[in-house]
């Protein structure tokens, strides 16, 4: 596959990202300016995590009118891959590509550390080789992470397996107290109903690499790279 | 000078009022051949502060050893210490203090501490990748300090997390001697391919001069001479002093100016921090032994109608001066235009000595550059120093004169669940720690922090110590246990000291008191730093922290640390991994309590001396640590310091919920032993097929070492008897600050 990995100004997870995407997983991988309106071929596309636009007015608020974002939007229209994380999620979410919205968490606080969350779907190419009774251990950092969604919006999210992602025990049991930051049904990740959109919080990208002791995120894009386009 | 409308000229209390003394207001005279103009005067009057001209430290500094094998950068040379870490790579690396902005307005004076560091490493064309920080607070239970510990802790996570760069290390440390004057440190490692570098000078006659960045506004005039005062009831009142920050510009700035760098079109560079233009123009000029021009006019700036003085003067934040190479400008405006930030040409170098500054037509001010700077025409001073009286009256302390405590278990609570020894997670998980994807360190903590450097076998140790209550006991020990404990954190890790930066926290100087403090501290460094062949690169001095009601803070002489891993595979953890794994101590218990935190919070005890130290025995130890790393005979090691042996076995057995099972040292005290604070000891634990092994290394190394006992799983058994599961005490060390601060 051939990835591009979308910089916005304030982006801060683009490298760590780039850096799996081509090191780790030996997938062609461009940056994409966010003044560009090229999207060089690529097969899918990742907005990364940070603070586009100092996170002025509302995290992502600003970042879904950047020149870029038009031809985005085309992208997905197509049932092109494209996945947010952090940052990423919540200018998707902004960009009214992903249902619900990302609000402070409910500490008010940044918050980062590891958490441990499961999938709730093997529909997706995200998620189909990664086992639903296994905890993943990602890192999470966000101020604004608490998933927010109406009754209606959640009701469909569930019927349709488009929640990807919820926070959970180390033995992938919900809990209360697994929650890092308040989200309605401790959701983490979210799809689009056609399910080629995608975004959550915690960061695989920082869970891909040996050195650091915890790989559990690759086995994220091993699952999507193994499963796209096999529909 | 032409003046083209009459303005009156100040006097020695204009001067005074500034901050300047009589004897300084008389060297300006003498200088310029006559009286300066009110501009001039406050551009004296910051560049000769403590904070930028280092007027009553410089004599001791400059005794500090300066110079090792690794340097690429002297101290003092640049923006920041670099070192040659290998493979092409240089490391640049600084802590500063951001402390009186701190202690009147937490949130913006943390976050500029943090913005004001990073500027430092990238102006010289690295590229931040870590950074620490140390904080010192007063009594946790008392709002106000919980009102600037919130504000801090929050301001350093909004700019560092915004800013991208991992914070992966740091201490904080509460005692009612910050009360008013907390102490907020931060430091900023970065990396360079050598040659890459940029140097902060200014050459080449007809050479435009730049201001890229921010726009420049009224905040933080006079910053760095209202960090060169005690704080007062009316410091509140300095509040336009303060400066406020913007990390997602700062980001923007970081990218522009690595990118700038590469078009080769850069003679020098430095960012605005205390003292703003005056600053950057004339260190810049005075190192490269040049003139400049500036018209003020063109300064882009926030609002309309501010003051010469107030456009030099201004510490507005994330801004830089470049000097460019003739010709290229558009390659430089280029890149900013990319970036979205300003970029004006204010002014052009010029040949001579002399700093013209215009506004308009009319010349505003006209200083010679040398006679600003340090090591140029800024006063030096030799201080006075006086022993204090309580130095001598802690010697008198013996540990026979405190009781043996009857119940241990009480001892042990107070000592988990105490502020200075519990987890700072409330604190740390608020900033950003594993941005960057370089923290080898959050699944496999260990006393310094690792980083990556990818693609490299290399991974760097950092680490921040000081126990200002060691200093304050004895600055000279106090201190050179400071390097030690630093150094000692690197080997337990893995690494090898490389180098260290210093942050030298300290009260009013022309108290022979306090200046005693920081004399002795520098010489304990200097022993300690030779010891270990770290250099001192660079850092800041902080004088004046101490309230006019309250007196001065416990010297603190903050040593940052850099280390190297060869080989990342030697990086080793914290944490015991097994249970059966045999328990030693490499090093020696004595039957001493001076200045733990036990005698001092437990049984109040406020003055004794420093815990036992012998640096000799010091460097032993870490030498045979570094041996039994090396040949991968053991799983863990953690460096006994805060709490003593007991909370070093706890923090060993934390992580994967194992616990342990030792017997005590009968020829000391059992409180000694367990809660002790002497030095030079590091816990490790061996798997039973490897004991042999270590037994024979740790003989020829010729350390003294002894087997404390097992790991165990889930609970603690001392002398066979039985104190509680790991699990109690973990959740106690982990929430008590929460529990406190969050109410």
């Amino acid at each position: 596959m051939k990835f591009g990995v979308v910089v916005f100004p304030g982006s801060n997870c683009d490298e760590d990202m780039v850096y799996v995407l081509r090191d780790k997983l030996k997938q062609e991988t461009v940056k994409l300016w966010h003044k560009d309106t090229d999207l060089q071929g690529c097969d899918a596309l990742v907005l990364p995590g940070g603070f586009s636009y100092g996170d002025y007015l509302r995290s992502g608020a600003i970042a879904r009118f950047s020149p870029i974002m038009e031809k985005v939007n085309e992208h997905a229209a197509k049932g092109g891959f494209l996945l947010g994380v952090c940052n990423g999620f919540q200018i998707l979410c902004e960009a009214g590509l992903l249902p619900g919205a990302l609000l402070h968490n409910s500490h008010r606080k940044f918050v980062c550390k590891n958490v441990y969350i499961k999938t709730g779907t093997n529909e997706t190419a995200l998620t189909r080789d990664v086992r639903p009774e296994k905890a993943l251990k990602i890192p999470i950092a966000h101020g604004e992470g608490r998933y927010y969604a109406d009754e209606k919006t959640i009701t469909a999210l569930k019927k349709n397996n488009q929640i990807i992602f919820s926070y959970c025990n180390e033995n992938a049991e919900s809990a209360e107290e697994a929650n890092p930051n308040g989200s309605l049904e401790n959701i983490a990740g979210v799809c689009n109903a056609a399910k080629n959109v995608f975004g959550m919080m915690p960061h695989p990208e920082r869970a891909a690499d040996a050195e650091l002791f915890n790989e559990d995120g690759l086995l994220l894009f091993h699952s999507l790279i193994a499963n796209w386009g096999k529909n | 000078m032409q003046h083209t409308h009459q303005e009156t000229l100040p006097t020695l209390d204009t001067a005074k009022k500034l901050g300047l003394l009589p004897e300084e207001f008389e060297k300006i005279k003498s200088i310029l051949g006559r009286t300066p103009n009110f501009t001039e005067l406050s551009i004296y009057s910051v560049m000769w502060s403590e904070h930028c001209s280092y007027k009553n430290s410089i004599i001791w500094l400059k005794t500090l050893p300066k110079d090792g094998p690794h340097m690429l950068a002297k101290a003092g040379e640049e923006n920041a210490g670099l070192v040659d870490i290998g493979e092409g790579l240089g490391c640049a690396f600084k802590i500063e203090s951001h402390n009186h902005p701190s202690a009147i307005e937490p949130y913006q004076g943390a976050a500029t501490g943090v913005g004001g560091i990073n500027r430092d490493i990238f102006t010289m064309g690295a590229r931040p990748i870590a950074q620490l920080n140390s904080l010192r607070f007063g009594d946790i239970k008392s709002a106000k300090t919980q009102w600037i510990m919130k504000g801090v802790v929050k301001g350093i996570g909004n700019y560092g997390n915004a800013f991208g760069v991992p914070t992966v290390g740091g201490e904080v440390f509460f005692d009612d001697c910050y009360n008013v004057n907390p102490l907020v440190n931060a430091m900023s490692v970065g990396i360079v391919k050598k040659g890459e570098t940029v140097s902060a000078t200014s050459y080449g006659a007809g050479n435009p001069v730049f201001i890229v960045g921010s726009a420049t506004g009224k905040d933080g005039i006079h910053g760095a001479t209202f960090a060169s005062a005690d704080i007062t009831e009316n410091s509140a009142d300095d509040l336009p002093a303060v400066q406020v920050g913007d990390p997602f510009q700062e980001k923007l700035l970081l990218e522009a100016t690595l990118e700038v760098i590469k078009t080769g079109a850069v003679i020098g560079m430095q960012d605005m921090g205390a003292a703003g233009i005056t600053c950057s123009t004339s260190e810049m000029s005075a190192k490269g032994q040049h003139g400049m021009d500036i018209w003020l006019h063109k300064v882009p700036t926030r609002q309309q109608g501010m003051k010469p003085f107030e456009i030099l003067l201004s510490e507005s934040q994330e801004r830089m001066l470049i000097v460019v190479e003739k010709g290229k400008e558009e390659d430089v405006k280029k890149v900013f235009e990319k970036w979205d930030l300003n970029c004006e040409q204010i002014g052009i170098v010029t040949t001579g000595d002399r700093l013209k500054y215009y506004m308009f037509d009319e010349l505003v001010a006209d200083v010679p550059a040398e006679t600003l700077v340090l090591g140029g025409g800024a006063p030096v001073y030799k201080r006075e120093y006086k022993e204090p009286a309580y130095y001598a009256e802690a010697k008198k302390f013996r540990i026979e004169m405190v009781q043996e405590p009857d119940n241990y278990k009480t001892v042990m609570n107070h000592l988990i669940a105490h502020p200075n020894i519990a987890s700072k997670r409330w604190v740390y998980n608020q900033y950003d720690s594993m941005v960057g994807t370089i923290n080898q360190s959050t699944n496999q903590p260990s006393d310094a922090a690792i980083v990556n450097i990818k693609n490299t076998k290399k991974s760097l140790a950092l680490t921040v110590d000081c126990n200002s209550r060691y200093v304050n006991a004895d600055p000279e020990i106090g201190c050179a246990i400071a390097v030690s404990e630093a150094a000692r954190n690197i080997v337990c890790s893995g690494g090898e000291p490389s180098a260290i930066t210093n942050c030298l926290n300290f009260g009013n100087p022309y108290n022979p008191e306090v200046y005693w403090q920081f004399v002795g501290s520098i010489k304990g460094m200097s022993a300690a730093c030779t010891k270990f062949r770290t250099p001192v690169t660079g850092g800041n001095v902080s004088f004046y922290n101490q309230s006019s009601f309250e007196g001065p803070v416990f010297p603190t002489p903050t040593i940052g640390m850099l280390g190297l891993l060869q080989d990342k595979k030697n990086q080793t953890s914290l944490s015991f991994k097994n249970e059966g794994d045999c328990i030693y101590l490499i090093g020696d218990c004595k039957n001493d309590i001076n200045s733990s935190e036990y005698v001092y919070s437990f049984h109040k005890v406020k003055n004794t001396p420093a815990p036992y130290f012998n640096l000799e025995e010091e460097y032993l130890v870490q030498q045979a640590v570094k041996a039994v790393i090396k040949k991968q005979l053991i799983e863990s090691a953690h460096d006994c310091s805060d709490g003593g042996l007991f909370v070093c076995l706890m923090e060993s057995s934390f992580q994967h919920r194992l616990g342990f099972e030792i017997a005590c040292d009968k020829h000391i005290r059992k409180d000694a032993f367990l809660f002790g604070e002497s030095q030079s000891r590091v816990v490790v634990s061996v798997k039973k097929e490897n004991e042999i092994a270590l037994v024979d290394e740790l003989k020829k190394q010729e350390v003294k070492f002894s087997k404390l006992g097992f790991v165990k799983s889930k609970e603690v058994l001392i002398d066979g008897d039985f104190y509680g599961a790991i699990e109690e005490f973990k959740n106690s060390y982990d929430t008590s600050i929460e529990k406190t601060v969050e109410g």
